[in-house]
């Protein structure tokens, strides 16, 4: 497991961007997510309206805890996807390594296409996900962090308006 | 040079697109300490434009059943807008698997003990309890950001601060005393772990 931040420079995360607009395009999805299996959110692309996408990738990251728990119980090592059906809207999870691509769909696609298209998708996203491991390895052994210098000031101002 | 612990669970998220510092913080203790009562408390003192929402996933009695969820934008720090994702753990026994699968990727611990006397052996089983599940991921709870806070101060049957301190501090952590049900104390302790937290992140 890294111990480092996970650091996700620009061009890195802009060519995540672009994997997900291809998916959601090829999906006919309304939202599609990438999110860390820890709860944090790495990029959203889609149809967000009033849509809490951090609320839903600490529960996409919850739900795939749990489950991944079930799983270990009865001798599985995880359960590689999860979907749930709704009446209208419907979400598909794969987990890929330590990321989960979340995909939010209605009626204008099916789950059949969704996870077709999320399988085509999840080696380019490995990919570009060990990239950013990569990145902060790096980052970390060279001290380019922009943090390594902030002062306690700077950390107290945070607090004095709570 | 930058370089977190070896052992270190330091997994802040840093994104440069977004300008970003995503971190997260987790409420560990005994059940009906005030893990919940602490995140309401922040949740309902925090305006607006701070916060999301406050996901509770909680039985029928209110007993949280897997965990409490909100997101805090504390402020902006070297053009980085920081965020700590604060989580509860469902403090009863049985609910261990759960409260294992949160520790995941912490950035901070608070441990929220409670102060009342009859419940002492609770808070030293849940702090071994957490001292392992920590272990599990390889994190250490000495070299974590940690903050013990004394629950309840107001209820009449207290252990005094000092002894509590005694039984429960790990490593000459923050303590923090603190009615939560009135909000006395909870900020400090989000303070407390938030300051050590970002204090990592500049650590050679």
């Amino acid at each position: 497991m890294a111990n480092s931040p996970i650091l996700i420079r620009e061009q890195r995360y802009h060519q995540i961007k672009a994997l997900l607009a291809r998916l959601r395009l090829d999906a006919s999805a309304r939202l599609v997510v990438l999110v860390d299996k820890d709860g944090q959110q790495i990029a959203v692309h889609g149809e967000l309206g009033e849509l809490d996408t951090t609320s839903l990738a600490s529960l996409a990251a919850g739900n795939v805890a749990a489950t991944g728990g079930m799983a270990k119980l009865i001798g599985e090592r995880e359960f590689p996807t999860l979907s749930h059906e709704g009446e209208r809207e419907s979400i598909h999870i794969s987990v890929i390594g330590r990321v989960l691509l979340l995909v939010v769909f209605d009626d204008r696609s099916s789950l059949g296409l969704v996870k077709l298209r999320s399988k085509q998708v999840a080696q380019e996203l490995a990919q570009a996900f060990a990239e950013v491991e990569r990145d902060s390895q790096l980052s970390a052994a060279d001290g380019s962090l922009p943090f390594g210098e902030i002062t306690d000031e700077e950390i107290d101002s945070l607090f004095s308006q709570p | 040079m930058f370089r977190t612990q070896p052992t270190q669970a330091s997994m802040t998220f840093i994104n440069y697109a977004s300008r970003e510092i995503n971190c997260k913080i987790v409420y560990y203790g005994p059940g009906l300490c005030g893990k919940t009562t602490n995140l309401q408390h922040i949740y309902d003192s925090t305006a607006a434009q701070s916060k999301g929402k406050l996901i509770s996933l909680a039985t029928e009695t209110d007993r949280t059943l897997f965990f409490d969820f909100m997101p805090l934008e504390l402020g902006t720090v070297r053009g980085f807008k920081t965020r700590f994702h604060l989580y509860t753990v469902p403090g009863q026994v049985f609910y261990e698997a759960s409260r294992k699968l949160i520790l995941k990727g912490v950035d901070g611990v608070v441990f929220v003990a409670d102060s009342q006397e009859e419940r002492m052996d609770a808070n030293i089983e849940s702090l071994y309890n957490l001292e392992e599940n920590l272990r599990a991921y390889g994190y250490e709870l000495m070299k974590l950001p940690y903050v013990l806070q004394l629950n309840k101060r107001d209820l009449p049957n207290v252990v005094a601060s000092a002894d509590l301190s005694a039984e429960l501090q790990r490593k000459g952590e923050p303590v923090v005393e603190a009615i939560a049900s009135n909000g006395v104390g909870v900020f400090d302790t989000l303070k407390a772990v938030a300051k050590q937290v970002l204090t990592e992140l500049r650590k050679s």
